[in-house]
C-alpha cells in the first residue's frame, strides 16, 4: 500500500490529512451522522451473523471492516443515481434507504430479491460474480440516450474483478464513455484467493489501460472515499466518462457464514487491519476535532440495538412462500426449462400446495 | 415460564452433523440474547453458536466430543413469557411447508393481486399437479430425493426428528431393511478402528472394498509426506540411551508442590534437550530451499510436534521454543496438544515448523525412521522407554531405556551433524540437571 498512491484525508490514527485534489467538504455534524450509518450498519451485520448461527438465516455475507467503503460510497450517491450491488453491499442499500429486513430476505430464502429496485434505485443483489457490473454499464449506457444527468454505480469486490463480465464491462464503458463509476472494494481476499495472485499490478492501474481514470483509495477512511466517489459520480453526469475507484479495504471476518478464514489466512494480518478499524478512526476524529461527547456515541449504540431487535422481530415474523413460486420471476414469460424445473418439483412432493 | 430448545441448525449451506467442540455455559447459567453458548466443528469449520434465547439454561444435549444431527436438540431454556416473544424456535431451513399456508411475494415488491394472477395463470400449464403433494410427508427437499433415488415411500416411514419430521437416517433406515447384506461375513476383529481421520467399518460389516477420498487433515498429510520422501535424500542415525535420570527427575517434579498444575512428562525434556541442540549445532535447525538454491540457517526453534488427532497426523509447532523454559515448555506442549486434540490448531500454528519430535513411544514400539515435515531438515522420533539391561561399570543392572532417531536432509546435512546432535539430545536425557541448571 505504502509505494502505491493512495487517497486518505483520515489517518487510521483519526488524524486528518491534506490531499492535493481532494479536500473534506463534510461539516462535524455530516461527519457525526457518517459515524452513526456506519455504527449502524456493523450492528446489523452482528445480528445477521448470528440469526445464521441460530438457523434463521440460510446464509449471510459480512462487512465488518468495510464500513467506510460503502457508506462513503453510498452517501455520496444522488437519489437519481442507480447502483447495482453484489451481495456483500448492505451499507449501500442502507444509504439508499432500503428496511434492513429487506436485505434479509434473500439471507432467509424467502425471496429471490428483497426490494423493489426502481424505488429505491438500487438493483436486487448479483449473486453471478461480476453479472452486476455489465448491468451497470447497460444501465449508463441507457442514460447517456435519455440525455439525463445521473449516474449508475457498479460495486464488486476483488475477486469479481478477474470475471471476464468485468473486464468487458470496462471496455464498452471506455468505447461509449459511458456514465459510469466501477467501485471496487479490494477487502484482499476472494474467498480463501488472496488478491496478490489475481492482481500482478495494483487494480486502479488496470484502468489506464482501458483509457480511464483509476484511483486508489483508503476504503477504510470514509471521508476519503466520499470524496472520491462524488467527484467520480459528478464527473460521470457532466459527460466525463467512467471511473475505476480501487476502495483498499479489508474483510475483518468470513467470506460468508459458511467459511472459516483461520483456516487461510494467518492472525498477524488481521491484527494489523484492526489497527486500521474504519469506525474507530472517525470516532477519535469527532471527540479531537468535533468535541463529541461519550453520550452522543452511546445513543447511535442505543439506536442500532434497537434496530437490530427490530430486524430480529421481523426477520423471525417472515412468512415463508410456497417453495414452488421461485420459478415465477426467473422469466417474463414462460420458459420451458423453468416449466420442467417446476414440474419436477411438484412431482417430488415440494410445493404446489396453495394452488 | 415455558421451556424452549434450541435445534442444532445447519450453519454452513448443507451440512448435516456438528461435534461439540465445548460448552460455554453451564446448567443453570442465565443467558441474555446472543451470548455465546457453545463451538460446534462442522466438516467446514469451527463456529460459535451465540444463543436464540434469553433464559436459563435446563439442559445440555451432548458432551463435548458428541456429534449432533442437524435438527436435533442441543440446548434446553426455560424462558419467560416476555423474551420469549421476541424469538421463535422454529429454524427456518428444514421445516416442511404448512399445508393452506398464504404464499409470500417474491421479490421485486410485486404487489399480491399481481402474484395471485401469476399463479392463475401457472395452473393453465399442461402438466397436471400429481395428488400426492397435497398430503404433504413432512421431511426436507433432499431426504425426498434420496427416497425418490432409492424407491422408498415416504408414507411408509415413521419420521425419528423433530415434530415427526422424517430424516435421512429414517429413509436408511428403511433402506436396509430392504437391501440384503452387501456381503457375508468372514473372520476377523468386529471393532470400529480409527484410520485416517474415521472410524472404519467393522471387519464384518463393511464393504468388501472401500474408497476414502483424500482430503482435509488426510490430504495435507499425504502431501507433505509424498513432497518430502521424493525431494529430500533422508538418512537417518539412532541412538540408544539411559533415560532413568530423566524418569526420576519427571516423577519427582510431579510431587512438588509448585508443579501441580504442570503437566510434566518425558517428552517436556525431550523438547528442552533438541532445543539444546540446537543452540550448540544451529547447522541442525536448517532446511534447503529448492527456490532459491540456498540453505537457510534460522536461529530460533519452531518445534513441531507431530500430534494423533482423531482427524488424523497434524503437526503444529511451539514457536520460539528455544526461548522457553521447563514450565515454560511443558505448559506451551500441553496447550498444542489440547488444542490439537479438540480440533482448534490454526494454519499459522502449522506453519514455519524448523525442527519436529515424534513421539511413537505410546504406541509400544521402541523406534521408527520419520518422514522430516517440508520445510526443515531434521526430525526426531523418540520410542517406548522401558526397563532394559544396561551395562554400568561392567555389570549388568536393569535401566529405564530409550532409542532415539533422526531422520535428517541428506543434500545440507552430513552424518557427523546428525550424530553429534543425536548424542548431545542423548546426553541431555541421561542427565538433565546439569543441563537445565547451566541454561
Amino acid at each position: 500500500m505504502n509505494q502505491e498512491q493512495v487517497i486518505q484525508l483520515l489517518s487510521p490514527e483519526g488524524e486528518r490529512v491534506t490531499n492535493p485534489e481532494y479536500t473534506c467538504s463534510l461539516n462535524g455534524e455530516e461527519i457525526f451522522s457518517l459515524y452513526r450509518d456506519m455504527t449502524i450498519i456493523r450492528r446489523i451485520c452482528t445480528e445477521s451473523t448470528s440469526l445464521q448461527r441460530q438457523g434463521q438465516l440460510a446464509l449471510w455475507a459480512p462487512i465488518r471492516g468495510q464500513e467506510a467503503a460503502q457508506i462513503g460510497a453510498g452517501r455520496a450517491l444522488a437519489p437519481n443515481d442507480f447502483s447495482f450491488p453484489s451481495y456483500r453491499e448492505h451499507g449501500i442499500a442502507w444509504c439508499r434507504g432500503i428496511p434492513p429486513e429487506n436485505m434479509l430476505r434473500l439471507f432467509r430464502a424467502v425471496s429471490n430479491g428483497g426490494w423493489d429496485p426502481n424505488k429505491y434505485h438500487h438493483s436486487v443483489p448479483a449473486i453471478v460474480l461480476g453479472n452486476q457490473v455489465l448491468n451497470a454499464v447497460g444501465y449508463a449506457m441507457g442514460i447517456q440516450r435519455d440525455g439525463a444527468e445521473e449516474a449508475a454505480v457498479a460495486f464488486f469486490g476483488d475477486g469479481a474483478s478477474s470475471q471476464g463480465d468485468v473486464l468487458e464491462s470496462f471496455v464498452w464503458a471506455a468505447s461509449f464513455n459511458a456514465p459510469v463509476v466501477f467501485f471496487c472494494q479490494n477487502n484482499q481476499w476472494g474467498i480463501s484467493t488472496p488478491s496478490s495472485v489475481q492482481m500482478k499490478v495494483p487494480l486502479y492501474k488496470r484502468a489506464a489501460g482501458f483509457g480511464f481514470p483509476g484511483i486508489r483509495v483508503d476504503g477504510n477512511d470514509v471521508l476519503a472515499v466520499y470524496e472520491v466517489t462524488k467527484h467520480a459520480l459528478e464527473n460521470a453526469r457532466a459527460g466525463g466518462g467512467p471511473t475505476l475507484i480501487e476502495a483498499f479495504t479489508y474483510r475483518m471476518g468470513a467470506h460468508t457464514t459458511s467459511d472459516d478464514p483461520t483456516r487461510y489466512r494467518i492472525d498477524a494480518e488481521v491484527e494489523i487491519w484492526n489497527h486500521r478499524d474504519p469506525i474507530e478512526r472517525i470516532k477519535a476524529l469527532l471527540v479531537r476535532a468535533y468535541g463529541v461527547k461519550n453520550s452522543q456515541f452511546e445513543d447511535v449504540t442505543t439506536e442500532a440495538d434497537e434496530i437490530a431487535m427490530k430486524l430480529r422481530r421481523d426477520v423471525l415474523a417472515m412468512d415463508r412462500p410456497d417453495p414452488i413460486t421461485m420459478f415465477d420471476h426467473a422469466y417474463a414469460d414462460e420458459h420451458p426449462l423453468i416449466e420442467e424445473g417446476r414440474r419436477e418439483l411438484i412431482e417430488l412432493g415440494i410445493g404446489g400446495l396453495n394452488r | 415460564m415455558s421451556k424452549k430448545i434450541f435445534h442444532l441448525p445447519d450453519v454452513g449451506e448443507g451440512l448435516v452433523e456438528a461435534e461439540i467442540v465445548v460448552w460455554k455455559v453451564s446448567v443453570g447459567d442465565v443467558v441474555i440474547l446472543n451470548q455465546p453458548l457453545v463451538d460446534i466443528e462442522t466438516a467446514k469449520a469451527t463456529v460459535e453458536l451465540p444463543s436464540p434465547f434469553a433464559g436459563v439454561v435446563t439442559e445440555l444435549h451432548g458432551a463435548p466430543g458428541d456429534t449432533i444431527q442437524v435438527d436435533e436438540s442441543l440446548i434446553t431454556f426455560e424462558v419467560s413469557g416476555d423474551e420469549s416473544e421476541a424469538t421463535v424456535e422454529e429454524p427456518i431451513v428444514n421445516e416442511a411447508v404448512g399445508a393452506g399456508r398464504e404464499a409470500v411475494l417474491i421479490g421485486y415488491g410485486v404487489a399480491k393481486e399481481e402474484a395471485v394472477t401469476t399463479r392463475t395463470r401457472r395452473r393453465n400449464a399442461p402438466e397436471t399437479t400429481p395428488s400426492v403433494a397435497r398430503t404433504q410427508v413432512r421431511t426436507t427437499p433432499p431426504v425426498r430425493l434420496y427416497a425418490k433415488q432409492h424407491g422408498i415411500d415416504l408414507n411408509t416411514i415413521t419420521g425419528t426428528g423433530r415434530d415427526g419430521v422424517i430424516t435421512r437416517s429414517d429413509v436408511e433406515g428403511a433402506d436396509t431393511k430392504v437391501t440384503p447384506p452387501k456381503h457375508s461375513p468372514s473372520t476377523g476383529a468386529n471393532t470400529p478402528s480409527r484410520f485416517v481421520g474415521r472410524d472404519l467399518e467393522p471387519w464384518s460389516s463393511g464393504q468388501l472394498e472401500e474408497r476414502i477420498p483424500v482430503k482435509g487433515v488426510l490430504k495435507s498429510m499425504s502431501e507433505a509426506m509424498a513432497s518430502s520422501a521424493f525431494s529430500q535424500p533422508r538418512a537417518a542415525v539412532w541412538v540408544r540411551i539411559d533415560a532413568t535420570k530423566t524418569m526420576e527427575l519427571v516423577a519427582s517434579l510431579k510431587k512438588h508442590p509448585n508443579m501441580q498444575d504442570v503437566r510434566i512428562s518425558p517428552l517436556v525434556f525431550v523438547a528442552l534437550g533438541l532445543c539444546d541442540a540446537a543452540r550448540h549445532y544451529p547447522g541442525i535447525n536448517s532446511y534447503f530451499d529448492m527456490k532459491t538454491n540456498e540453505v537457510v540457517v534460522r536461529r530460533t526453534v519452531n518445534l513441531g510436534i507431530a500430534a494423533n488427532t482423531e482427524r488424523g497426523l497434524i503437526v503444529p509447532n511451539i514457536k520460539q521454543a528455544d526461548q522457553l523454559d521447563l514450565v515454560g515448555m511443558a505448559n506451551a506442549l500441553t496447550t498444542l496438544v489440547d488444542k490439537a486434540r479438540s480440533g482448534t490448531t490454526t494454519p499459522n500454528e502449522m506453519l514455519g515448523t524448523s525442527l519436529t519430535i515424534t513421539n511413537v513411544g505410546p504406541f509400544g514400539v521402541d523406534a521408527a525412521i520419520p518422514i522430516i515435515p517440508p520445510g526443515s531438515g531434521a526430525i526426531i522420533a523418540i520410542g517406548q522407554i522401558a526397563p532394559a539391561p544396561w551395562v554400568v561399570d561392567n555389570q549388568v543392572v536393569v535401566r529405564q531405556v530409550c532409542e532415539i532417531a533422526m531422520s535428517f536432509d541428506h543434500r545440507h546435512i552430513d552424518g557427523a551433524l546428525a550424530s553429534m546432535v543425536l548424542n548431545h539430545l542423548g546426553r541431555f536425557l541421561s542427565d538433565p540437571a546439569p543441563s537445565l541448571l547451566a541454561n
